[in-house]
């Protein structure tokens, strides 16, 4: 082991061991191993004098296998022991993962060493925290797996819930008494089965619900140009592509701060120690509007940065989706954010070329399509185990090299998720932020979205949105037409055109991350922007209808209306609604 | 005390196995560790460095660092440390010239020290990061005002051949600082012809001969598996001076391009799978793990900002070296051939360029009150004027109206007042501030939309009444689409 400052004392107790074996070969990450009789494909086994954890990827024959090693390996040597923990990588869960911050394994990293050696961190909880444990059945009840058996109060607005573990069912036979108890204490009882605070899930198997539904109730993320345009639903998909700087992470961090859902999962896959360092003083100091607490409490942070073992990183999105499923089984709408989705598929490309698979395109393994689409596929709005409602919405962000689109892992996350949000370099180099551009963005969830606000009595929200979409579209092909011709060539309807999709793009769909005003927008707010900058649009097209020269519309100062976004606050649309009014006014002087 | 890469206790194996590319393959060992350096001594007496690559049963293959050109592997003596590639870290390495490893060149005696480091580092716990914030000023107008470097932050330069990087690293190198805070520069070079070396040495000497700044030296002859620890060096070194003893530390590296192709050549020379453009598919990681090396930790002073410059491969922005390079660092400053062709210096592309951290370096209290504004409107107004030019290159400046043309006599000044500026002239960042006002005191102040009120009764110099006339050129050019921009 190196022996810098930085490094802890390996752990004195030996690991509690199914077989133990012994090092044979050290190949950077990967360790073959002799000696292991009783293993699997994909188990953990614990290797050298500071457990490092390694996934088994090969049993060759009797006892020798190789494990990929999830973290820097330097040191080890030939002869060292190994022993093999019996079941494959699993997260423990429990009450105090809200507001933690957790590496790619879910070992706590807050209250860690300053350094993060190897084998520093540890899953194992430190049995000292007590949690109130409040009952929420009785010794005898009947019960089933994903029924609540209890409630515990976290720090935040979120009652974690205690359930019945999926695959266990029966009487309860016994259950702890209102109070405090310790995370690995047996707290009930069920047909047989030992229940603690503490649950471990593999967390490459996706946690069992009773049926998928259909998503149809949007996910309100605050972000005009998503919420109005390439709106999504709760329990879909979206994916974020984006070259470097064109605003991913912003645009992430807005929706883990702004978005109407109950639990949050972040996971910092493969990216910036300073970025996450700054979203969690943010995250600390912001107060979520619904409940008056902070936005942390809500919140579980992955951080597993880009310098951080890479074996981690590919593990940290399974680790973080299993978060985001345990809570959606507890009744929650929970958002699962990964930024990088990219950073994951090469930690996998790591993987696998180590382990000598066959590499497809650009050196991915051939599994790469289907492992994005399994990944995915565990998003949903589903109905529990427990019988309630619960969701996960997975947002990915994608960084595509050079930018170039048609690279596999942007590639065949198009064709998996319903909602895509492209970001496009010249609206950022613009500074046109969110740089989600219109043109190679969709949204497959824009016509369930329509029919739950028509439902709900908004009725002009699909007609608002089909009308905004036209504008810009159209905007966009007369833009290379001014270019040849210039903007005086243009007849004076063609003119409005694109003074409209103007006062769309710098009143509505701009919004900067920045303002305390802007940084989030309540619905009706943003209905009451996009209103405001459509009827100024019908009403300077009424006016050149009416013979006054464009130049003339041209000319009006309609700052007024561009600036409104930044100038009210959030929740603010009444304000909004009577600057529309006056600048109608101001136009009608005109005509 | 020991220096770079040595070691007390060594177990010696007389003789290896064979020899392939820079790999010894060295049998009947015992007890030797993955990642372990090792010395191996030739029969000339000669002392090379090596890394253990792989142990298998009783076989150790390790990669030399100096190349195993004139090695008989019958003749060698090989000896295990049992540790990484260590250095002493302290005050020792400051206000001297070293080889990429740490060797000194400036005849002075070797490095020394009670503390051994592993130059490969761990990770900071991401927890106990601190934001980076507070400026470094580097003297330089267009980097202060508009791409002002952070405390703790990684900013690089993109550049390409032929451009002037090395007169502008050098030139930061000197003239850097955290006004009022201990200061210390590191230079490491990679893969640099030994004029441009001597050139920088030179350049950097009055500096050096203070304290404040040492330089690593890897020159383009040395053997690329070194190359590969040189910024690890200067890393490990920074990292002591700043979280150690509460110093603020700039740390430059250049050129990141020679480092990749190091690691490329070093992936090939192993038989690992390629990536795009032949790199290792883990040049990301590899890269972050020098890059994420940057940073402040939480209660304690210090920082570790990191100023890496690379030439892009034929300008190509997209090429793996600046784009991987792009998706770690926090922004870039590019450097564009157009300008240096009009002889501008530094040939700053600023529309391309990006402090994404820069909110925390400026404003009250940490440059001046307006600077962020200022900044924006700037940034914003040379938008304009790119916008304005396009379409007087359609219809002629005669057809545009006062103000578009206003835009174009901004973007003039701009680049004469504020970005222009000598090798050796150092600003303050009041009178860059001062320049940038000047400039954008060529525009009527009805167009500066994005600075208060306050500070343009305070600091825009009138020269005439502000008029009254609108440009509705505006509308024509839409800020969107994939085409243009
Ligand atoms: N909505 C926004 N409001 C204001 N500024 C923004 C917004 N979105 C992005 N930016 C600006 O763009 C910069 C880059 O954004 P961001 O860090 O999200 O890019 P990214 O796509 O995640 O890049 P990378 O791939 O390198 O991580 C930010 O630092 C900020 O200056
Ligand atoms: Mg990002």
């Amino acid at each position: 082991m190196n022996d810098s400052p930085t490094t802890s004392t390996s752990s004195p107790s030996p690991p509690s061991t199914s077989s133990v074996g012994r090092v044979l070969r050290v190949s950077g990450p990967l360790v073959e191993v002799d000696g292991i009789d009783r293993t699997a494909m994909l188990d953990v086994v614990e290797i050298g004098p500071s457990r490092l954890a390694a996934e088994v990827v090969s049993v060759t024959s009797a006892g020798r296998i190789v494990a990929q090693a999830y973290e820097y390996t330097g040191g080890m040597r030939v002869g060292d022991g190994a022993s093999a923990l019996g079941h494959p990588l699993s997260a423990r869960l429990g009450p105090w993962l809200l507001g933690g911050v957790f590496d790619g394994m879910l070992r706590p990293l807050r209250g860690g060493p300053t350094w993060l050696a190897p084998g520093v961190l540890r899953a194992e909880g430190g049995g000292e925290a007590r949690w109130r444990f409040s009952p929420k059945a009785a010794s005898g009840d009947v019960v089933s797996a994903g029924d609540v058996l209890a409630a515990v109060p976290t720090a935040g607005d979120v009652e974690y819930r205690l359930l019945v573990p999926p695959r266990v069912s029966g009487a309860v036979e016994w259950i702890a008494a209102e109070g405090d108890v310790g995370e690995d204490e047996r707290v009930a009882t069920v047909g047989g089965h030992d229940v603690t605070l503490a649950e471990s899930w593999p967390v490459r198997v996706p946690r069992p619900v009773t049926t998928r539904l259909d998503p149809s109730e949007p996910l309100a993320t605050g972000q005009r140009v998503v919420d109005l345009l390439f709106p999504v639903a709760k329990g879909s998909t979206v994916a974020v592509p984006g070259g470097f700087g064109t605003g991913k992470t912003v645009l992430l961090q807005q929706i883990v701060k702004w978005c109407n859902a109950d639990v949050i999962v972040f996971v910092g896959c493969g990216e910036r120690g300073n970025e996450l360092a700054d979203a969690l003083t943010d995250l600390g100091e912001l107060v979520d509007p619904r409940s008056g607490r902070s936005l942390l409490e809500r919140t579980v942070v992955i951080a597993n940065t880009s310098n951080m073992p890479v074996m981690a990183r590919e593990a940290s999105i399974y680790t973080g989706m299993t978060v985001a499923e345990l809570f959606r089984d507890m009744g929650y709408d929970t958002v699962l954010l990964a930024d990088s989705t990219s950073r994951w598929a090469e930690a996998l490309r790591e993987f696998s070329s180590r382990s000598g698979e066959l590499p497809a395109e650009e050196g991915y393994p051939a599994g790469l399509a289907s492992a994005i689409a399994a990944f995915y596929e565990r998003a949903g709005t589903v109905r529990t185990l427990g019988g309630t409602h619960g969701s996960v919405t997975v947002i990915g962000a994608v960084s595509p090299p050079g930018g170039d689109m048609t690279e596999p892992v942007t590639s065949h996350t198009e064709r998996f998720v319903r909602c895509l949000w492209s970001l496009d370099r010249d609206l950022a180099y613009a500074r046109h932020y969110p740089a989600i551009t219109w043109r190679r963005s969709f949204s497959r969830d824009a016509g369930a979205v329509g029919d739950w606000h028509g439902a709900a009595g908004r009725t002009k929200w699909a007609a608002d949105r089909a009308r905004a979409v036209a504008l810009l579209a159209e905007a966009d092909r007369l833009a290379p037409i001014v270019e040849l011709v210039g903007l005086a060539g243009l007849p004076a309807r063609e003119r409005m055109v694109l003074l409209g999709a103007r006062l769309l793009r710098e009143g509505v769909l701009q919004q900067s991350a920045l303002s305390k005003n802007d940084a989030s927008c309540s619905p009706e707010k943003q209905s009451a922007l996009l209103d405001l900058a459509l009827a100024l649009y019908e009403r300077c097209l009424e006016l050149v209808g009416r013979g006054v020269p464009a130049s003339v519309v041209e000319e009006i100062d309609l700052a007024g209306a561009t600036r409104m976004r930044d100038e009210v606050p959030p929740d603010d649309a009444s304000s909004v609604t009577r600057r529309r009014d006056e600048m109608l006014e101001i136009l009608a002087a005109v005509g | 005390m020991t220096g770079p890469g040595e070691f007390t206790i060594p177990v010696e194996y007389q003789g290896a196995h064979s020899v392939e590319g820079p790999l010894l393959v060295v049998d009947k060992v015992a007890d030797v560790g993955w990642d372990e350096m090792a010395t191996v001594r030739l029969a000339s007496g000669e002392v090379r460095q090596a890394l253990v690559l792989e142990v298998h049963e009783d076989l150790a293959i390790v990669e030399v660092l100096q190349g195993t050109s004139g090695l008989d592997p019958r003749e060698v003596t090989v000896g295990f440390t049992g540790k990484p590639f260590e250095i002493p870290v302290g005050e020792g390495w400051m206000g001297r010239a070293w080889s990429g490893l740490g060797e000194p060149l400036d005849g002075g005696p070797p490095m020394l020290g009670a503390e051994m480091r592993p130059v490969a580092g761990s990770p900071l716990n991401p927890t106990l990061r601190d934001v980076p914030r507070d400026p470094i000023v580097t003297g330089i107008s267009v980097i202060d005002a508009l791409t002002t470097f952070v405390r703790g932050q990684k900013l690089p330069i993109f550049s390409s051949a032929g451009l002037p990087h090395l007169e502008l690293v050098t030139q930061i190198a000197a003239q850097a600082t955290a006004p009022g805070e201990p200061f210390r520069v590191i230079v490491a070079a990679m893969g640099l012809t030994h004029v441009d070396a001597a050139a920088i040495r030179r350049a950097l000497e009055k500096r050096s001969a203070t304290g404040e700044l040492a330089l690593f030296l890897d020159t383009a002859d040395d053997p690329v598996v070194q190359r590969i620890l040189t910024p690890r060096v200067a890393l490990t070194v920074a990292e002591h001076l700043a979280f150690d003893r509460g110093e603020h530390v700039l740390v430059l590296l250049a050129d990141m391009t020679s480092y990749c192709e190091a690691v490329r050549e070093v992936s090939a020379a192993r038989g690992e799978i390629p990536g795009r453009r032949a790199y290792p598919g883990y040049l990301y990681s590899d890269l972050a793990s020098i890059y994420e090396r940057c940073g402040r930790i939480r209660d304690r002073p210090g920082s570790v900002t990191l100023l890496p410059v690379l030439t892009m491969p034929a300008g190509d922005i997209t090429h793996p070296v600046p784009d991987l390079t792009g998706y770690i660092t926090e922004g870039q400053i590019v450097l564009s051939a157009e300008l240096a062709g009009q002889g501008i210096y530094p040939p700053v592309d600023v529309l391309g360029s990006l402090s994404r951290l820069m909110r925390k370096g400026t404003g009250e209290g940490l440059t001046r009150a307006d600077h962020p504004a200022i900044a924006a409107q700037l940034v914003a107004a040379l938008a304009q004027a790119g916008q304005v030019r396009d379409i007087a290159e359609l219809v002629g400046v005669a057809a545009l109206t006062d103000t578009d043309r206003r835009y174009l006599d901004f973007a003039d000044a701009f680049r004469t007042v504020l970005v222009s500026q000598g090798v050796d002239e150092s600003r303050s960042i009041e009178e860059s501030l001062e320049r940038a006002w000047k400039v954008v005191s060529v525009l009527p102040q009805r167009e500066l939309t994005m600075v208060p009120t306050e500070y343009i009764e305070r600091y825009y110099v009138s020269s005439e009444p502000a008029g009254t006339e609108q440009g509705a050129s505006r509308n024509a050019a839409p800020a969107s689409g994939e085409g243009n921009g």
